[in-house]
């Protein structure tokens, strides 16, 4: 026995249900391992587009109609089949930009614009309440003719009103407090309710069942399969048209209920917040694509059976088709299956007002209500503390407002209306958003007025045309307004709008707000200009492909903000967790060091935004960090050279020019190494020509005086042995010569190899002493030796030590002067290094040329040609050979004469020993 | 009357050959060991033939051969470059600045001789 406790302990018994499976989805998410990240349950909360009309309405839509009740459906279909790209454009965007809402999508397109989230939060409260209030119908009419069972009593709609009534106000408080329970239990940025999805998709799964289990039962229960029925329904004429297209078929009244249903898909609030606010991961709108329509046929299937088998066991027409669901299965005493199926419109109904009640109240609270308490200075939100628990607040007052809104309208209007005709007045006013959001992703040219004239006017012809006529219906305005028109005005009858006949009222309405909205969106944007900030927008939403891994990113605040304005903002919406959070995973990053920040810049603000965004709604979050920013939005300057076309081109010339400029670079390079090379040419070709010039001198005197000898064997001997001694002293300089050259060609390579050790200087010193004492002797040039004893030892090539001393002393010598020639060596410790002095008597070096005379083949001062010529090598290898030993070899400046010095560090080991 | 040699020259033991070399072949030799020197000796009584060395320590053979060819009463004096420099170009500019002949070092002892005496049959015809 079916009693009424037991319906209400099933009912209450089954939302409980949801309750358990919502708060365990939430569990899950939290612990961050959510159930719902998978295409399945995606495409089962997508489901949530087969309401209580869908599963009641459809039936009693076919029971009138026939087939065209499927153009609910196909809609769907085509959009999902064949116009996926579309949604997948619209996801990609809200997800790189954190959008909250259908009305967040829209003034977010829009330069953030408040004024046209409020507008589409307005059309979407106004537009949706009656598809809301057709839930909480279906619930209580089913609840009301369940409640009679085993009678079938139709609710009557003078007499039970206030039995219905009170039963619809539980419902809705009850879905309500479902909305705000799992719809507003915190502020999340990305606006993930997973628990209430995943009570959304066992819905879909429930509802399903139920209606199919239903089907089964007309089509194999009550008759013998699809044949038996359909072969007895086609005996009744009346029947027969049902499930026919004869000429008489309304064609386009099919075409606009297909392009109505395809615009609701994506139009209507809790499509948009199902689809892609609640969309855990982009890829599962893949499966979807297929999934949810294969859903839709199988809800589908059985609507035709069903109401042909309720028209067949109901022939009297005291039963409203809309019940047959619930009533085939009452008149055969089926229990179960009477209960099953009242469970699965109770899915349908509540799954649709929960999702509804979430969307709309979070668009009131983010696209009105917060712009409104923000712009209150008075109330000093800036200044506040912790705001969570107000727009927290805020929402659930919002929920049970939609609820109470939609209530109200069930019980002032919705008695006299079928389901289907109040679920098409609610997709007429969602279908108002499709022009300024396909628009909006297609064409950067729309504006924000134009966005705006088109949705206000599109709203108002939707208005004029459907909504208060639906008042007119319900007694609340003359009925006159309908049959002669508002002031006896024929050509303003709203179902007749300037004359035009021969529409249903739907299609009617579409038309005249369509025209109206698409026109006014066309024409405004064409002759009004952009702000810069729907500029950034239009171009992130329009080149989603190119703005996908920075969308949002673009730089749109100008100048910094400090990181502790922004973080107490971010605290008192988002709460300390998130904010920091977000702060350290931007900071990672970039690479920045956020304990060590003190200013952020644009970008980092921007990540700021977009969270604050996703808590807040975007229009809000702007005027929010507008009041932490120093500095504004990017003037339109920049604006261009950023995003436009134009700024392609002088991006692309910019970069041009960079090229050019590089490649300048690079050929300057390229020319200096050239006369580099040249110098070095012109170097190289110098020294050949020096040392060639060197090698020949010697040569000369050789050859000459070779030849003559050979020629001249009469010579006599004084004068031969002299041209001989000319010949040996010259092969000796050409010896010495190529020697030397070959020394410092090996040095300046890098390839000699020294025979490093520890010296004993002094000692070295007197070595070179002694090979160059038989020339002084012969010049009669004096010694004056200063060389301390105990002399800590140099690490030295012995022999290349030897080298360089005997290079001063045969300069030292060669150029000494005067009447008494004197040569002074002078050792001594200097510090930690070894200083020894040459000097002579002779005229010294010249001004000016002191660092020359260290460069190969510079001699200078050579002037009295009885001098020994030296090889102009002696000075250049003394230097490398110093230099290697880690001293240094120098000229000082002197009275009179040429004062060489040189330097050696002593070995370390010496030093310490000291 | 024999003719004059001067030799322009700073290296002590190139001078010695030649002066050995000219002397043997009859003509009155005298020294310079450089430009200014050479210049002087010149001016004090001008030489038939004139061996120049390029490369001396003060001003450059090339320098002198210049100043030389640019003086009226000189332009009898014959001029043999006499140098180790022995690069084309180095060639051409010293006959450019008018020099009769041009000698790289090491050179053939005879071949010097021979274009010594050949310039002063030269003058001897003028």
């Amino acid at each position: 026995m079916l009693s009424g406790w037991f319906i209400i302990l099933a009912s209450f018994g089954y939302i409980g249900l949801l309750f358990a499976i919502a708060y365990y989805g939430d569990k899950r998410a939290d612990a961050g391992r959510g159930i719902i990240n998978n295409p399945y349950i995606y495409s089962l909360s997508i489901a949530v587009y087969a309401t209580s009309w869908t599963f009641y309405g459809s039936v009693g839509r076919a029971a009138a109609d026939g087939l065209i009740f499927i153009t609910i459906y196909l809609g769907p279909t085509l959009m999902f089949v064949a116009w996926w790209f579309l949604l997948q454009k619209i996801l990609r965007i809200s997800k790189a930009n954190g959008i909250t809402s259908i009305a967040d999508f829209i003034a977010s397109r829009y330069g953030k614009s408040t004024a046209i989230g409020g507008l589409v939060t307005l059309i979407a409260v106004v537009g949706i309440t009656p598809y809301i209030s057709l839930q909480l119908k279906a619930l209580s009419t089913s609840l009301t003719v369940l409640l009679e069972y085993p009678e079938i009593v139709m609710p009557k709609a003078d007499s039970g009103m206030p039995v219905v009534s009170f039963t619809a106000f539980i419902v809705a408080m009850a879905m309500a407090v479902f909305a705000i329970l799992f719809g507003t239990r915190h502020l999340d940025p990305s606006e993930h309710h997973e628990g209430v999805v995943a009570a959304v998709a066992f819905e879909s799964i429930v509802k399903l069942i139920a209606f199919v289990s239903v089907g089964l039962f007309v089509t194999f229960g009550l008759y013998d399969g699809f044949g038996d029925l359909f072969m007895k329904a086609a005996a009744k004429p009346e029947l027969k048209k049902l499930f026919t297209i004869s000429p008489s078929s309304n064609y386009a009244q099919w075409v606009t209920l297909t392009i109505l249903s395809m615009a609701a898909i994506l139009c209507l609030p809790r499509q948009f917040h199902i689809t892609i606010v609640e969309n855990v991961g982009t890829d599962h709108l893949g499966k979807a694509v297929w999934m949810f329509p294969l859903y839709l046929l199988l809800i589908n299937i059985f609507v035709l059976p069903i109401a042909v088998g309720g028209l067949l066991q109901f022939p009297a027409g005291n039963v409203d088709p809309d019940t047959f669901v619930l009533t085939l299965p009452m008149s055969t005493k089926n229990e179960g299956l009477a209960l099953l199926a009242f469970i699965g419109g109770l899915s349908a109904a509540t799954g649709m007002a929960i999702i509804s009640a979430i969307a709309l109240s979070t668009m009131i609270c983010n696209e009105v209500l917060m712009p409104a308490l923000l712009r209150m200075v008075w109330l000093r939100l800036n200044e506040r503390g912790d705001l969570t628990s107000l727009v927290l607040n805020l929402r659930r007052f919002s929920c049970i407002f939609v609820m109470l809104l939609s209530y109200g309208y069930f019980v002032f209007i919705g008695e006299s209306y079928t389901l289907v005709t109040i679920g098409l007045l609610s997709f007429a006013a969602a279908a108002q958003f499709a022009p300024a959001i396909i628009g909006g992703i297609f064409w950067k040219g729309a504006t924000a007025q134009g966005a705006f004239a088109g949705l206000g006017l599109g709203f108002v012809v939707w208005i004029y045309t459907l909504l208060l006529p639906s008042f007119a219906l319900s007694g609340w305005l003359q009925q006159s307004f309908i049959e002669s028109g508002p002031f006896g005005i024929e050509l303003l009858k709203p179902y007749e709008f300037l004359g035009l006949t021969g529409m249903d009222n739907i299609s009617h309405s579409l038309f005249w707000s369509m025209v109206v909205n698409i026109g006014s969106y066309i024409w405004v944007s064409v002759n009004t200009e952009q702000s810069a900030i729907e500029r950034i927008q239009a171009a992130i939403f329009v080149d989603a492909e190119k703005y996908s891994g920075t969308a949002g990113r673009s730089n749109l605040w100008q100048g910094a903000a400090a990181v502790d304005d922004l973080r107490d903002l971010l605290y008192r919406f988002v709460g300390p967790y998130r904010t920091e959070q977000a702060f350290k995973d931007h900071a990672r990053i970039r690479g920045l060091d956020l304990d060590d920040l003190m200013a952020v810049d644009a970008e980092f603000v921007g990540v700021a935004e977009r969270l604050l965004a996703g808590a807040i709604g975007s229009a809000s979050a702007r005027v929010l960090v507008a009041s932490v920013v120093k500095g504004d939005i990017v003037s339109l300057d920049e604006v261009l050279q950023i995003l436009d076309e134009t700024s392609e081109v002088i991006e692309y010339s910019h970069r041009l020019e960079q090229k050019s400029s590089e490649l300048e670079i690079a050929s300057d390079n390229l020319r200096k190494a050239n006369e580099q090379l040249q110098e070095l040419d012109r170097l190289k070709d110098d020294f050949l020509s020096t040392i060639s010039h060197e090698l020949r001198t010697p040569l000369t005197s050789i050859r000459s005086f070779g030849e003559i000898l050979f020629d001249k064997p009469e010579i006599d001997l004084a004068q031969r042995k002299q041209f001989l001694s000319v010949i040996i002293s010259e092969s000796e300089r050409l010896t010495r010569l190529i020697n030397q050259i070959l020394d410092l060609a090996k040095m300046e390579a890098g390839s000699m190899d020294w025979e490093m050790s520890e010296v004993d200087a002094g000692e070295a010193i007197e070595e070179a002493l002694v090979a160059m004492s038989s020339l002084m002797a012969d010049k009669s040039i004096a010694l004056d030796l200063k060389l301390p004893d105990n002399l800590p030892h140099v690490f030295a090539d012995r022999d290349r030590l030897i080298q360089v001393v005997v290079n001063l002393l045969s300069n030292a010598v060669k150029f000494c002067s005067g009447p008494e020639p004197v040569v002074k060596i002078a050792v001594e410790a200097d510090g930690d290094t070894l200083l020894v002095r040459v000097v002579d008597n002779g005229p010294g070096v010249p001004d000016g040329v002191e660092e020359m005379i260290f460069e190969k083949f510079q001699q200078v001062g050579n002037t009295l040609t009885s001098k020994p010529r030296g090889t102009g090598l002696g000075l250049p290898i003394s230097r490398q050979i110093v230099e290697h030993f880690g001293g240094k070899i120098w000229f000082e400046k002197a009275a009179e004469g040429a004062d060489f010095r040189f330097t050696l560090p002593f070995t370390r080991g010496f030093q310490i020993a000291e | 009357m024999n003719h004059s040699v001067l030799i322009v020259e700073d290296e002590p033991n190139i001078v010695l050959s030649v002066k050995f070399l000219m002397e043997g072949a009859g003509f009155d030799v005298r020294v310079a060991s450089d430009g200014n020197s050479a210049l002087k000796e010149v001016n004090q009584s001008p030489p038939n033939i004139i061996l120049l060395d390029v490369m001396l320590p003060d001003r450059d053979g090339y320098s002198v051969c210049e100043a030389i060819k640019a003086n009226a009463d000189w332009q009898d004096i014959r001029i043999l470059m006499l140098t180790a420099k022995g690069r084309d170009l180095d060639r051409e500019k010293g006959l450019a600045l008018g020099a009769d002949d041009y000698i790289t070092k090491p050179f053939s002892t005879r071949e010097l001789v021979e274009r010594v005496v050949e310039v002063s049959k030269e003058l001897a015809v003028t």
